[in-house]
């Protein structure tokens, strides 16, 4: 058990008195753009390329970020058994931790990053049980935590079901606040995840599961965003995170480019906040640019 | 279209578009039971029963083709709408999925002894570099679904192992998926590949995965482009018409 009480306490009082807190962009892009190649595990920058992580956590606080996320987004035993690395997952988490907290000044915060585990459940056609990803989880958030996170941060989950066990993991073995959000796509009959929730179901069962934080990220732009946190506000009490993607990326001239610019996107980070969110910042496809046009929106200069 | 059973009928209204009750109405012409049976558990998902339906179906002399034909593929066709239309989402497909597999074992062995062509040989996976598996995973199911032959080379597959399982099943499509932005170039590249192996003009090749679009798959040199599974199976069903 690892107990960080000071910041448990004083983040989800800063939220729940109306504060703002701008979190970070996008680190598949930042790392692409520094040395990952393609299809590389970005994790393993983590123990390769330390100094390349760290600067991207100083980067993004330096740019207006009040919470960086660790590099560990794929940082599971499936996600790292792909490369080779099943059995390093405390190391790579710890390290990933570590890293970004050395960047964090006073009232800075570092989010451990939690993503899917790229497996399907049994009860969603798939071929494992829910002991084996809680187990998964558990390994995660307690590296996490002993790099010193003060918060997991669960995200892009597209079944509600995997969400709740990596919940369950982080509340039941660590006493960080824990943050969930889950990624919906626009279809014929409206925004639902993967496995066919919609924004209200999901939100109760992540609320249920015991998040302090809820929300959504990834998506599909901005503009998105904006009406998942028009549906997502008045279904609960909880503080809301909103991490958006910069638009689906084209690749122009064999270079990939997301649409949303910096300035395209802080107004509409500026309407999230007004709308409800506690917490706001970007995915895929957004920079430290995005971040620092994101603070002044918000927070103003 | 000629329902005898209710719940069977029932999930038929679930496909609207005109062209499309025409087309998947037609495959429940015959009006037979155990066929529109078999296709109802398929659509609910009930592996058990279909595996139980296509076995009593060959005991008493349907032919491993008309099992195929008017009960699995026919009850594919609504799954795959359903699923577009947002009626049905990933876990209801891959439910139905095993439930077809259930039938498939008793109905493959006979189909390869007796020697009947499948629609199409498709050579699918996820391009090099990139290990994302979800989406070109529900493209074979329904692909398989519907009578095609599919050889799946998995994740990560570099261009010369699309060259070599198109040589190897001499296939008549490739399928190629990518998730992540920085390993879409690597369709074009394998498309490059099997231009310089001589194969290009033999092949169909058809893109898909979330951040591909119709326009990007042009500029590779794709045939085809996919936004989900069922656009897969129709792309690959316009590429064996067309050859024919």
């Amino acid at each position: 058990m690892t107990t960080n009480p000071t910041t448990t306490i004083s983040l989800l009082d800063r939220l729940k008195r109306g504060g703002k807190l701008i979190s970070d962009g996008g680190s598949g892009t930042y790392l692409q753009a520094n040395g990952l190649e393609p299809g590389g595990s970005p994790e393993l920058m983590n123990i390769e390329q330390p100094e390349v992580v760290r600067q991207m956590a100083a980067d993004f606080f330096a740019a207006g970020s009040d919470m960086v996320l660790t590099n560990s987004f794929g940082g599971n035993r499936f996600g790292l058994e792909r490369y080779g690395f099943g059995d390093r997952v405390f190391e790579f988490n710890k390290a990933a931790a570590d890293l970004a907290k050395s960047a964090a000044t006073e009232g800075k915060y570092v989010g451990g990053s939690i993503g899917p585990t790229g497996v399907l459940l049994e009860a969603v056609g798939g071929d494992f049980t829910e002991p084996e990803l809680y187990e998964a989880f558990v390994e995660q958030v307690t590296g996490l935590a002993a790099g010193g996170a003060d918060a997991i941060v669960i995200e892009t989950m597209i079944s509600t079901d995997e969400a709740r066990l990596a919940i369950q993991a982080a509340k039941e073995h660590t006493d960080l606040i824990v943050m969930a959000t889950m990624t919906f796509d626009k279809g014929p009959r409206g925004y639902f995840t993967m496995m066919g929730d919609t924004p209200e179901d999901a939100i109760k069962i992540l609320s249920d599961a015991g998040a302090d934080i809820i929300g959504t990220n990834c998506g599909n732009g901005a503009d998105v965003m904006i009406e998942i946190v028009k549906r997502i506000r008045p279904i609960t009490d909880k503080p809301i995170l909103v991490h958006s993607n910069a638009g689906i990326p084209a690749i122009v001239k064999g270079v990939v480019e997301y649409p949303e610019s910096p300035e395209f996107m802080a107004p509409r980070f500026k309407e999230m906040a007004e709308l409800g969110a506690s917490i706001i910042g970007g995915c895929c496809g957004t920079t430290p640019k995005h971040v620092a046009a994101c603070a002044i929106s918000i927070k103003g200069a | 279209m000629n329902f005898v059973h209710d719940g069977l009928a029932a999930e038929f209204e679930y496909v609207t578009r005109e062209g499309e009750r025409q087309h998947i109405g037609e495959l429940f012409d015959s009006g037979d039971a155990l066929m529109q049976e078999t296709a109802y558990n398929l659509i609910t998902g009930n592996h058990n029963e279909v595996s139980r339906l296509v076995e009593q179906a060959l005991a008493e002399g349907y032919t491993a083709n008309d099992v195929l034909d008017d009960g699995l593929i026919a009850g594919m066709a609504i799954v795959g709408v359903k699923f577009r239309d947002n009626i049905i989402f990933v876990p209801e497909v891959l439910i139905a999925a095993r439930a077809m597999k259930a039938g498939m074992v008793h109905i493959e062995p006979i189909l390869s002894a007796s020697g009947v062509e499948p629609a199409g040989t498709i050579i699918m996976g996820t391009v090099k570099g990139d290990l994302h598996d979800i989406g070109k995973n529900l493209c074979i199911m329904m692909l398989r679904g519907s009578g095609f032959v599919v050889h799946d080379l998995g994740v990560d597959t570099k261009p010369d192992e699309f060259v070599d399982a198109v040589m190897e099943h001499d296939a008549q499509i490739v399928g190629m998926s990518a998730l992540l932005t920085t390993t879409m170039p690597n369709m074009g590249v394998t498309i490059e590949a099997l231009e310089e192996a001589g194969l290009r003009e033999e092949i169909k090749v058809m893109l898909g995965g979330a951040p591909v679009t119709a326009s990007f798959a042009e500029d590779m040199g794709a045939d085809g482009y996919g936004d989900n599974a069922i656009e897969a199976v129709d792309r690959a069903k316009e590429f064996v018409e067309a050859d024919n």
